[in-house]
């Protein structure tokens, strides 16, 4: 079964065509420079949240990658949520149109499905059942998987994302938002002995994260060492390498510890954070003491796309189910709602 | 505006902020847009996290810098919470279908309003937090009737 997949629930828009037998055949974000190229070069900052405007050219991107006409398409699938209601809008109102025209099935995916199942895109691909952390700008959770569709949340963060708080710790330090690969490079130049930063909910039991309080924190550090309104530069290595270790460390506790939950010998990483290579080492370094292994996606699958819709679509899609032609998304989701697909 | 409609409250820390919120939530009717100012770190995110807790949600209250608005639909209205940090133009807010949100059965609450000039209603109420020693000093402005019946009822709050 060959899918065209759809993404546009925040700011990215991807598109992707992923084949049960062949794999992957296209894939295309809106960064892409063929995309900009189509517009004339520079798209203005103002369309960033423009699905409307970069959908099309992008399916027509990836059927010309895949070297097909739309007839080879044998069904859509579509991010429903959860996410910005008019952007989610746009993704699924256009996929429900286009499978209505080339008359095949239309299917529904959930986000965070998108994100978990993602690592099932690479050479190695991790088998049922895991745990997965997705770690990005807009989610820290843990997740319990035993099957597509079978989800359990152990925890979650009560307020800011990993990602966020590593992007506002940036801003801090006088880094440009977003700022978190740079609070990284920062950090490498760091003294990491010269700060303890806390690690939030570390001394309890239970799965859930909190970084707000750590923002505050690198909020109260910094000022205390500004000098006359400015902050030296050893002063922002050192605090980007507090931050950086307090934020590895907790979600590592927590991988730790919901691993150990579980019985579960494996651990995947998803999300933008987990391209974070100090966080890279620790969780390695953490699941041999495990005996356990670790799965992530390649960079580009692991923020926002399309290939990881098209793929979680098509799982859904083998298994019989589909979405009626009504077009409804829905912003809040939870992910223990969604229906397991029959094994076999 | 009228200097009479201005007033302030010292809250010592976190559970100070989301008490106030709470109050805020008792003393809120309906309809009200709140505009939440300060800079990153000063508890914007913790007191939205006590207006719906003012209002009877129990769940968590994520920060919505990334999804820029999540909405609660609790028993008795739907509460709005917005972070306009990442947006790069207010036009954007166009895309997002802005004017849905505002509505008689709506609270909004929104951050980082001022990236949102322009295209967003006029604030009943207009909070902000500043540091003050190691606590954080809360301001609020009405810039309407309503937010002046509201600010009436948040003189007498005590945290």
């Amino acid at each position: 079964m060959r899918v065209l997949g759809i993404e546009t629930s925040c700011d990215e828009t991807g598109v992707a065509i992923y084949d049960s037998e062949a794999g992957l055949l296209g894939d295309a974000l809106y960064s892409q420079v063929a995309v900009h190229a189509e517009y004339g070069g520079v798209v203005p900052e103002l369309a960033s949240r423009d699905h409307v405007r970069k959908l099309l050219p992008l399916v027509k991107e990836v059927l010309q990658q895949a070297d097909m006409q739309a007839d080879a398409i044998d069904a859509v699938a579509y991010t429903a949520g959860p996410g910005l209601i008019g952007a989610l809008m746009v993704g699924a109102s256009t996929g429900r149109a286009m499978a209505l025209a080339w008359g095949v099935p239309a299917i529904g995916v959930h986000h965070m499905e998108g994100h978990l199942l993602a690592p099932m895109l690479e050479e190695h691909p991790p088998a049922f059942p895991f745990v997965a952390l997705l770690v990005s700008g807009g989610h820290t959770q843990l997740v319990q998987v035993d099957g597509i569709g079978e989800y359990t949340l152990l925890g979650e963060s009560l307020d800011d994302a990993a990602g966020e708080a590593f992007d506002k710790a940036a801003k801090m330090i006088g880094l440009n938002y977003p700022g978190g690969p740079e609070v990284a490079r920062l950090a490498e130049q760091g003294d990491r002995s010269r700060f303890r930063f806390p690690r939030p909910m570390t001394d309890r039991p239970g799965l859930d994260f909190s970084f707000s309080g750590l923002k505050t924190f690198t909020l109260n550090t910094s000022n205390d060492l500004r000098v006359d309104g400015v902050l030296a530069e050893k002063d922002r290595c050192d605090i980007a390498a507090a931050f950086e270790d307090a934020v590895v460390d907790t979600l590592a506790i927590k991988c730790r510890r919901a691993l150990q939950q579980t019985g579960f010998k494996q651990l995947i990483i998803a999300g933008g954070v987990s391209a974070n290579q100090r966080l890279r080492e620790r969780l390695e370094e953490m699941v041999k003491k495990e005996r356990a292994a670790l799965f992530y996606a390649r960079p580009r699958f692991c923020t926002d796309n399309g290939a990881m819709i098209a793929y979680a679509g098509c799982q859904r899609l083998m298994a019989g189910q589909s979405s009626d032609l009504s077009i409804q998304c829905q912003p809040r989701w939870p992910m223990d709602t969604l229906e397991p697909i029959t094994k076999g | 505006m009228p200097q009479e409609s201005d007033s302030s409250v010292f809250v010592a820390d976190e559970a100070a902020m989301v008490g106030f919120g709470q109050q805020l939530a008792q003393a809120i009717s309906g309809g009200e847009v709140i505009f939440l100012n300060g800079d990153l770190g000063m508890g914007k995110t913790t007191l939205s996290r006590g207006v719906l807790q003012g209002f009877g949600h129990q769940g968590s209250v994520k920060s919505p810098t990334y999804t820029l608005v999540e909405p609660y639909e609790l028993e008795a209205l739907t509460v709005f919470h917005f972070d306009l940090y990442r947006l790069g133009d207010p036009e954007e807010l166009e895309y997002l279908g802005i004017r849905d949100y505002f509505t008689d059965q709506s609270i909004c609450l929104i951050e980082w309003p001022e990236r949102g000039e322009g295209i967003l209603p006029v604030a009943d109420l207009l909070l902000t937090i500043n540091v003050e020693q190691r606590g954080r000093r809360i301001t609020w402005q009405a810039q309407t009737e309503k937010g002046r019946q509201l600010a009436d009822k948040l003189k007498s709050c005590t945290v």
